[in-house]
């Protein structure tokens, strides 16, 4: 087991692997479960990757890595709001396993540098978009993010 | 009452629901509910600060037992558990697992925490690791859905081999 920080989350979803990997790189979809945001990819290895944010100045951007639909996906991370550009690019990767009625979907959130505030915003981040994708595939709804309806009401 | 400060969290999942605080609260200390998301265990707990808390197999056998530690409807219920229902596991150190229920962006933030007074192995922890993913994601669709997850689930490898080395050597003796 490696030292290095690393962020690892598992969540059961009762869709198909497919599903789950079209909800995980389709813009429009993106939109409606990731609080706002937007994805945008042609999803080749090698072809840049950005998440447009709502919210913030400056978005996330990076590199597609691996595209093995429906099992797998990675792509570099790199955070350009709230002065995080100079951490430079971290690394996301999902992996999809397909069960009897459901998929388990693990993120694996790795490669960060020592005391990364990154780590620190994608671990309160991820549980909630993967919460929310879950609601979107098995009930069509979606969940908000809390912190920014503190931020508005503020 | 036993001395909370002993404990480490050693796995904390964070899973955020469509529902109000007080049908996480029912989903948690319900057997109704516990029977369908987790494992088909059935709660049997004593609503207050020392009572007495299992989660039973369909037949009344206890597969967990333990003491209710904080029991402060709708927003946290904290429990000792030690596992009955495997022969090895019972020796071990009871654990203390913690819910806390969060109103979060009109939906709830559900926080598990499991906390540990020794330095536990990973090879067991790895059971909790993977199974409280399951077991709250389920518990998430039974709340959203009225539809729970039927997920396998056997303890992962090592785990038991790890537990039967602890139960032997007893690291919990010195680092108490």
């Amino acid at each position: 087991m490696s030292d290095k920080p690393s962020f690892v989350y598992v969540i059961y979803i009762a869709a198909t692997a497919e599903q789950v990997f079209q909800a995980l790189t389709d813009a429009d979809i993106s939109e409606r479960y990731w609080v706002g945001n937007r994805l945008q990819s042609n999803w080749k290895v090698g072809s840049p990757f950005a998440l447009k944010l709502k919210r913030q100045d400056g978005d996330i951007t990076g590199t597609v890595l691996e595209v093995d639909p429906p099992r797998r996906l990675a792509y570099t991370f790199h955070s350009h709001h709230d002065g995080l550009e100079r951490e430079g690019p971290s690394r996301v990767t999902f992996d999809i396993e397909p069960q009897k009625d459901q998929v388990r979907l693990t993120i694996t959130h790795d490669e960060f540098p020592p005391g990364s505030r990154v780590l620190e915003h994608i671990s309160r981040g991820w549980p909630l978009v993967l919460s929310s994708l879950k609601s979107l595939l098995e009930s069509g709804r979606v969940l908000r993010a809390p912190w920014y309806e503190e931020a508005d009401a503020a | 009452m036993i001395d909370q400060t002993r404990f480490k969290p050693n796995t904390v999942y964070v899973v955020y629901i469509a529902a109000t605080p007080e049908k996480v609260w029912q989903a948690l200390t319900d057997p109704a509910f516990t029977r369908q998301y987790f494992g088909g265990f059935a709660i049997d707990v004593e609503p207050r600060q020392g009572g007495a808390f299992y989660l039973r197999y369909p037949d009344g056998r206890a597969h967990m037992s333990g003491r209710v530690v904080e029991w402060s409807p709708p927003r946290r219920f904290a429990c000792t558990w030690v596992v009955e229902g495997m022969p090895e596991f019972r020796e071990l150190p009871e654990c203390l697992v913690t819910y806390d229920i969060e109103p979060a962006g009109g939906a709830v933030k559900l926080t598990m925490t499991e906390a540990h007074s020794w330095d536990i192995p990973d090879d067991i922890l790895a059971g909790g690791r993977a199974g409280w993913p399951a077991i709250l994601s389920s518990l998430k669709s039974v709340l959203e859905t009225g539809k729970a997850l039927e997920i396998k689930m056997e303890p992962p490898q090592g785990m038991v081999e790890a537990v039967r080395r602890a139960v032997a050597e007893k690291p919990w003796r010195q680092s108490s």
